[in-house]
């Protein structure tokens, strides 16, 4: 059996049967780690050998437990791979900018902490746009990553080391976070599971903050039952999130079982999101996919989200005010990055100019000037107030229908620094996941086909707030149906 | 609209942001070509709209005031560029 091939369902089942040992699978998704990370650059920070003495540890956990002992936590000895902008003690947490390239966090991460509590092992770190600013990893301080099914192309972002780690097989589930689509849109480009949950839904304590109002924690993996697994696990009140909601998480995977019937599931078709501009092989790929979902039973129709086009600009205005007033704290003073000055205002001002990259900068002036006097009204507030009738479109939507299909991007993966000089052209990759992030409602993004070029596509489904049974319920009825999600590039 | 580069060095300042001239002349193009695309939103009428500031239903989050532990001093001073013992060390602020 090889164990790169199990998915984590199938790898937690197999480590508590007794038929695989950790320390046979942490050990071969590090030397695939390793051995690929040269091409992909998947990671900024691979685990040491001491993740093999704690996957022999978990290995004595399970075989204690078959000789009658206590079960251990269900991840345990489970291998996972966390996107470089949570918090994890004992590893440096750089969020891709050199303005924190010798952080090492005194705490950990809730989200991360509660997969550690139920057994799992960090394999590594993994590489990001700066501060999840971006759309294609090619803002990481330290170097983009590849995508493993073409390597002249971006992975998509800001997730896009999670995603590529899925994809090439070095990990076999990796944390995310996802503010405009930053987990939907590079699972779509790399042929992965992406899951954005609901805002709130995941604790924030441990992220390192860009927008707060849109920031979440999420799963890229490679079934859809195994993102609901570790959501399980992850989701949640949390004291130390104020805005973590304190509904009880359900048993996602319970729903999970038997045939994939989706007679009686409304799914809404939004006109809008299939405009000029989307590629051809994505229309019909995405398309195909919602006829394979009416095929099980559901009921489509085309609906509305009037208020679409306004989304993007609605995002650039919103998550940059956040992320200016968040990223005030990197001054060079209690940690991170520090350039000396003559004067305290020298050291904040050079610490900053030195620290931070370009698109970080370029969203800092922006939101710096949306939220300045005499321009607030007009750009910050007129913003806030069209994030209202974004998030009302889906309200409404959600009367009529229970899940919302769409692509997850107009086109798929493009070539690295194509858009690096153009950061409007990069900013429209985000245009069909900006509106679920400004709405704060869950969504997925499925495997569903490859375009002439080899290249994956995604399906984007969204449900209502706090709606993740269903929104899985229906993924994983796609999955047990279709078989992209069980493709792989070749290494 | 097109800013100035007197308006971009003041956001620069503002931000705290040490930019040299080949930046502030990009960070003028780009961010006035951001903010033209911005400004489709002048176009909605908004005048009966309340802003969102949050997604979440609304509710009032408190929590006893309880002494609990907090993180270990050595272990938050340790990422600090410069210590002076149990402080932070900067540049002089008074003469």
């Amino acid at each position: 059996m090889d164990p790169l091939e199990l998915t984590l369902c199938e790898s937690a089942e197999a480590l508590r049967a007794g038929t695989l040992s950790s320390a046979a699978l942490v050990e071969a998704y590090r030397n695939r780690a390793e051995q690929l990370n040269p091409k992909i650059h998947a990671y900024l920070n691979i685990a040491g050998e001491d993740v093999i003495r704690a996957a022999r540890d978990a290995d004595e956990s399970w075989s204690a437990f078959r000789r009658g002992g206590d079960a251990p936590g269900p991840l345990t000895g489970i291998p996972v791979a966390v996107k470089d902008v949570l918090c994890v003690k004992g590893y440096p947490c750089t969020c891709g900018s050199r303005i924190l390239e010798n952080f090492k966090p005194p705490y950990t991460a809730t989200a991360v902490e509660r997969l550690q509590s139920a057994g799992a092992l960090i394999l590594g770190k993994t590489n990001t746009d700066e501060f999840a600013m971006g759309s294609s990893t090619e803002n990481s301080a330290f170097g983009m990553t590849h995508n493993p099914w073409d390597a002249e192309r971006v992975p998509g972002g800001s997730s896009g080391g999670s995603a590529a780690s899925i994809a090439a097989r070095m990990a076999p589930i990796a944390l995310g976070t996802d503010t405009g689509g930053s987990i939907r849109q590079p699972a779509a480009y790399c042929g992965v599971v992406g899951l954005k949950p609901s805002y709130g839904r995941v604790s924030r304590y441990g992220l390192i903050a860009f927008g707060s109002s849109l920031d979440c924690v999420g799963v890229l993996a490679r079934t859809v039952e195994d993102a609901a697994f570790l959501m399980e696990i992850m989701a949640g009140y949390d004291p130390m999130d104020s805005t973590s909601m304190p509904e009880k998480t359900p048993a996602y995977r319970k729903t999970l079982s038997g045939e994939p019937d989706l007679r009686g599931i409304r799914i809404g078709i939004p006109k809008e999101y299939f405009s000029a501009g989307i590629q051809p092989d994505v229309d019909r790929l995405v398309r195909e996919a919602i006829g394979v979902l009416g095929s099980l039973g559901a009921e489509t129709k085309e609906i509305s989200l009037p208020n679409t086009e306004f989304a993007l600009p609605v995002y650039y205005i919103v998550a940059p005010a956040e992320a200016s007033a968040n990223l005030a704290r990197y001054d060079g003073v209690r940690f991170g990055l520090r350039r000396e000055g003559q004067t305290l205002r020298e050291l904040y001002d050079g610490t900053r100019g030195a620290g931070f990259g370009p698109e970080v900068k370029r969203r800092i002036m922006l939101g710096t000037y949306a939220l300045s006097a005499g321009y607030y009204d007009a750009y910050y507030g007129q913003a806030q107030k069209v994030r209202t009738l974004i998030k009302a479109d889906f309200e409404n939507a959600f009367r009529s229908v229970d899940i919302i299909a769409s692509p997850v991007t107009p086109s798929t993966a493009f070539r690295a620094g194509e858009k690096v000089d153009n950061p409007l052209a990069m900013y429209m990759e985000d245009l069909l996941t900006l509106p679920a992030s400004l709405a704060g409602v869950p969504g997925i993004s499925l495997p569903c086909g490859r375009d002439s070029q080899g290249l994956p596509v995604g399906l984007q489904l969204s449900g209502p707030f706090l709606g993740e049974e269903t929104l899985l319920r229906v993924s994983w009825s796609f999955q047990k149906v279709t078989r992209w999600h069980k493709e792989a590039p070749s290494p | 609209m097109s800013l100035t580069k007197e308006e971009v060095e003041h956001i620069a300042s503002l931000a705290h942001l040490q930019l040299g001239e080949q930046e502030l002349e990009k960070y003028r193009r780009q961010l006035t070509d951001i903010l033209d695309y911005a400004d489709r939103l002048r176009r909605v009428d908004t005048s009966a709209i309340s802003p969102t500031t949050t997604v979440l239903p609304l509710r009032s989050v408190l929590r006893t005031d309880e002494i609990r532990e907090s993180l270990a001093r050595d272990d938050v001073l340790a990422n600090a560029p410069e210590r002076d013992r149990q402080m932070f060390r900067i540049p002089p602020v008074f003469e």
